[in-house]
């Protein structure tokens, strides 16, 4: 049956063919050329396709000679030769052989060689050995961990801290964890390296104003408004945030925090503050420039610090709303990824905590020695003190630039080494020029302790300005 | 399973006489030794004794097995997922319309007009996946991370949203999580002595970066030993792992530079690639095949559009990968870096003295020459049990006009030039991050000397090989049992394919009740139908504890119907059971 009706079928077809009219035929003729040409024609020529033989490619691969890994570096590069530290680096330092009175390092507090707290260290050493052996997440939290998590969240007056095994990596996790591409974060043009380093992870829209200016930063607020008012569908999923120093490492300067907290509301962008120089320096009680200025904590979104400092331990920390703090314990890269800090670091972090609340006195202490040297510091000829009265660290700038970054260094090398040789052990403030998005001039960076005597402050400032005198002279 | 023993010896890529030294190489390492102000005739005699004091092993057999899976595990795997997230829609369904109590943190009132921190469904997997089982992770401990550690016992009285301490300690529980491959995490004991007299002199922390005034002599005294253990020049030593990573390849390369990165590098790694601007292309993991299409058409193409030639190449490797145990392909990278002019950077966080048979990583499990690797970087934190990195390489020295040392290799061009001290000028870490704290460093000095034996034993020694022993054990036991096992043959890194969700947690909490901690890893860590656990083996553990771990996972295997392989089971007689025979009866 099937088979005949096929046969039926096909006589038709044959039959509609001799009575299709001969127009029709020529051009389902052409037609049918017409896709016979398209498919087995070349739409291009041969000579001209630019396929390289497998010769050629053994040749470019031959020829082809990379950059050496690294450029040559000469042996004398300043940087190359470093002070080399004998034995601890607290109070007196011993610096290339040569003892002298440490004015470099961030010690604010004095408490790097605090026997308390090396007895703490060592008593978690003892518990606990050395290595954590793992990150957070797998059983590298110890019960120390904890206790540091939950003291420094009491100590700054917040809901959570969190902490890190490098304060480096503290801020510099902290902004991508929150801020992605298409974010929109404010800086401050002074912001040190780690705050860059976090903000060119997070991938997001980054704004500078300059150092300090409110005004200017009031202004990129404004004309971000412009913008999110043109296109309100985005405006509503583009996060804003602030990122600013307590004490700029840069410039010794305060940010203008109430200014801040101000514009924070008026403009709806939160605030990331990194106080790695103002915690446990600023403030009545050391808690930071929130303290200074009497300013809410909660009103700052997320503070980030180390503990490298005052706490003369080693890590950071953030601390905030746990709200925000929280996210952290799963999207801080160097927190998920890295081994916990070592418990007795913790444990000496804790005891340097102890120390700053059982002793409110230490910051008063410490503020009058930094206007001391200060003010000592003034009026020396050639060189500029670039720096809060009140900041423990703080740089000194020649006056007028030789007009060469290099001869400029150079000077104060020289200024830093004669010092040297005369007991005041000074470093200049190291960037990497290349690296920096907007290089600070050099300066020799002056760091004040507690420990430092009223007659060190004045032997230092006096032998600075004799030095000084002697190379600019 | 897939193995490249073969291809390794039939490979025209590799040269069997690389392994041999030249009689001029050997004099010139004398030299270099010399130059640097290491023990010269100790570093010569080292050199030589690696090179021929040990079988070649490019003939050894390398096995990594990856099975698959059976379609029915991916199956259910899948809809476990989806029921939970269905389940999760409901529940977010039900917190919304303020049935359920939401127990998440929320937003100040003050700051409820800002713009969302966190986009709802980025939290969408933590909140209702993660949430259910998050108690398997972040177990705090009141001990040192040694073969046996004390878990700290603690509940949830909200499903899992915050944890109460009962105030109970879980006393000698079983590790099987921590990387203390070499037994080094312990508590205080007489050989730590060195450590507590550091501690005791400087005090924990430096206050200042290696440029500024934080290089101690200690720093020194590490980084000449650090060099000195891996058969380099010169090394520089980093406050964190991490960070050693993410800020110094951004110094390496740049703007023009290529990375080739393995698609399972660390994040870490990951990280430094993006910061450093340089273009980043993936490789399948271990996959020599995608690797070489991918160096082939980057020196042949040169960049995208601008078709300008690519400044360098950088190899971005790990020694043995932390999720999947397996061991890189070096001889054949090497190989393939040489044809084609690149750079190789090696991460050995987890290889550096847990392979290898004196624990030197993975260039002395392959009998390779550290001349072949270009950058050696290795985290502190794991078989050293301390913490930080380094990154080691080779140091030239030869200034201008100065007749050039021989080598027999042509990629060392004439340009090569010293890593260590670039990096000295150049590393992020140098600059602006405070210095290693000198306890930490003293620890990593007396671990190295214990491996070594340069505390006069060979009790390090002893601990790499007790390591491998262990590890063989373990893993033909659990291949044995029909588990799915990951990995390399010999990598102490053991992942245990769950697949499932919901075995994930019911693993990790049973085997805590048995006094056994294990780490669970799922999304994202691995992909996601394939979470695992993750034994890492140490030379600490003793048999009987390595026994009384396979027993009850022989026994959750049954439970939890884990023993997914289709792979024959083993027909050899059980090699390692002498304990078990009583030769008494």
């Amino acid at each position: 049956m099937a088979t005949a009706a096929e046969q039926w079928v096909l006589v038709e077809m044959v039959q509609a063919l001799y009575e299709a009219p001969a127009y029709h035929l020529i051009l389902e003729g052409i037609l049918i050329l017409w896709i016979i040409r398209l498919l087995f024609s070349k739409t291009y020529k041969l000579q001209e396709r630019s396929d390289l033989t497998v010769k050629e490619k053994e040749e470019l691969i031959e020829e082809w000679q990379p950059e050496p890994l690294v450029p040559p570096i000469s042996k004398d590069h300043p940087a190359l030769n470093y002070n080399i530290v004998s034995g601890p680096p607290s109070h007196s330092i011993v610096v290339n052989g040569k003892e002298c009175i440490n004015f470099a390092s961030f010690n604010f507090l004095g408490l790097l060689d605090n026997p308390r707290v090396k007895a703490a260290a060592l008593a978690s050493l003892k518990k606990y050995g050395v290595g954590t052996c793992g990150p957070r997440g797998f059983y590298g939290t110890f019960d120390v961990h904890l206790d540091l998590e939950d003291r420094l969240a009491k100590f700054m007056k917040t809901e959570e801290a969190i902490i890190y095994s490098y304060g480096f990596a503290t801020i510099a996790s902290a902004i991508p964890a929150y801020s992605k591409r298409g974010d929109i974060v404010f800086v401050d043009r002074a912001a040190c390296f780690a705050i860059q380093k976090g903000l060119q992870a997070s991938r997001s829209n980054i704004k500078l104003f300059e150092h300090n200016d409110m005004a200017d930063l009031e202004r990129l607020l404004k004309e971000q408004e412009i913008e999110d008012q043109k296109n309100p569908r985005k405006a509503r999923v583009t996060r804003r945030f602030i990122v600013v120093e307590g004490l700029y490492m840069n410039t010794g300067t305060i940010c203008p925090l109430p200014e801040l907290v101000q514009l924070k509301y008026k403009y709806k962008a939160r605030i990331f503050l990194e106080e790695s120089l103002s915690f446990g320096v600023l403030g009545e009680h050391g808690r930071g420039v929130t303290e200074h200025f009497g300013i809410n904590i909660d009103d700052i979104d997320l503070i980030s610090a180390n503990m490298e400092n005052a706490l003369a331990s080693i890590g950071g920390f953030c601390c905030g709303r746990s709200f925000v703090i929280d996210h952290q314990r799963l999207s801080g890269q160097g927190y998920c990824f890295s081994a916990s800090l070592p418990p007795l670091l913790a444990a000496a972090a804790i005891e340097a905590l102890n120390i700053m609340e059982e002793n409110p006195g230490i910051f008063a202490v410490l503020k009058e020695k930094c206007r001391r040297i200060h003010k000592a510091l003034q009026g020396i000829s050639g060189l500029k003190v670039v720096g809060e009265a009140l900041s423990p660290a703080f740089h000194l700038q020649l006056e007028a630039s030789t007009g060469s970054r290099e001869q400029d260094a150079k000077l104060l090398q020289e200024i830093v080494r004669q010092c040297m040789d005369r007991s005041i052990a000074l470093t200049q403030a190291r960037y990497l020029e290349r690296e920096e998005k907007c290089l600070p001039p050099p300066s020799i960076r002056v760091v004040v302790t507690v420990e430092q005597t009223e007659e060190e402050l004045e032997k230092a400032a006096s032998t600075i300005k004799e030095v000084a005198q002697a190379v600019l002279g | 399973m897939r193995s490249w023993a073969g291809n390794l010896s039939g490979s025209s890529l590799i040269h069997p006489q690389r392994t041999s030294i030249h009689p001029g190489e050997r004099s010139d390492c004398r030299k270099i030794a010399g130059q640097v102000g290491l023990a010269g005739s100790q570093f010569a005699t080292q050199y030589i004794k690696s090179q021929n004091g040990k079988p070649h092993f490019y003939e050894k057999p390398v096995v990594e097995s990856f099975e698959e899976a059976p379609l029915h595990v991916m199956v259910f795997t899948y809809m476990g997922y989806g029921i939970g997230t269905l389940f999760g829609y409901l529940r977010d369904f039900l917190r919304n319309s303020g049935i359920e109590k939401c127990n998440a943190a929320v937003e100040r009132e003050e700051q409820k007009d800002f713009v969302p921190l966190y986009q709802n469904f980025e939290n969408f997997y933590t909140r209702n996946i993660y949430m259910r089982i998050r108690d398997n992770w972040n177990r705090p401990i009141c001990s040192a991370p040694g073969a046996l550690f004390d878990v700290m016992e603690r509940v949830s009285d909200d499903y899992n949203w915050t944890f109460r301490f009962t105030g109970r300690i879980i006393k000698d529980v079983i590790n099987m999580g921590s990387y203390n491959f070499l037994g080094l995490a312990v508590r205080y004991d007489e050989s730590m002595r060195t450590v507590k007299d550091v501690l005791e002199e400087y005090g924990v922390g430096v206050a200042s970066t290696r440029h500024e005034m934080g290089t101690l002599n200690k720093h020194k005294e590490l980084e000449d030993l650090v060099a000195q253990f891996l058969n380099v020049e010169a090394a520089m030593v980093f406050g964190m792992g991490f960070a050693t990573n993410s800020m110094n390849i951004p110094a390496l390369v740049g703007k023009g530079c290529l990375i080739l990165s393995d698609e399972l590098n660390h994040a870490s790694l990951v990280l430094g690639a993006r910061l450093s601007g340089a273009t980043i292309r993936i490789f399948k993991h271990n996959n020599m095949q995608s690797l070489e299409k991918l160096l082939r058409d980057a020196v042949i193409y040169g960049q995208p559009r601008t078709r300008r030639a690519w400044k360098k190449i950088l190899i971005m490797v790990e020694g043995v990968y932390s999720m999947e145990g397996s061991i890189v392909n070096l001889p054949q990278i090497v190989a393939l870096k040489k044809k084609y002019k690149a750079y190789l950077y090696i991460d050995e966080a987890h290889s550096i003295g847990s392979v290898g048979p004196t624990g030197r990583g993975v260039v002395e499990f392959f009998g390779m020459d550290p001349q072949d690797v270009d950058v050696f970087m290795g985290t502190f934190t794991k078989s050293f049990g301390a913490a930080g990195g380094y990154i080691a390489g080779r140091k030239e020295f030869h200034s201008q006009g100065a007749p050039r040392m021989s080598r027999s290799s042509p990629a060392d061009s004439a340009e090569e030039q010293d890593l260590v001290d670039y990096l000295r000028v150049h590393s992020h870490s140098a600059v602006y991050a405070t210095s290693m704290s000198p306890p930490i460093a003293e620890q990593i000095i007396r671990s190295m000397k214990f491996i070594m034996g340069l505390d006069g034993t060979t009790e390090g020694l002893k601990r790499v090989q007790q390591l491998a022993k262990n590890t063989r054990y373990f893993r033909q036991r659990l291949n044995e049992m029909g588990f799915i096992i990951y990995g390399n043959e010999e990598s102490p890194v053991v992942p245990l394919l769950l697949y499932m969700p919901g075995k994930v947690a019911a693993f990790a909490r049973h085997l805590l009740n048995r006094k056994i901690g294990v780490v669970v890893v799922g999304f994202p860590a691995t992909p996601l139908a394939e979470a695992r656990a993750r034994f890492c083996i140490s030379a600490a553990h003793t048999r009987e504890m390595l026994d009384t771990v396979l027993e009850a996972l022989d026994e959750m295997g049954d439970l939890l119907h884990l023993k997914y392989s289709r792979n024959k089971k083993s027909a050899r007689p059980e090699l390692y059971d002498e304990t078990s025979f009583e030769l008494d009866d």
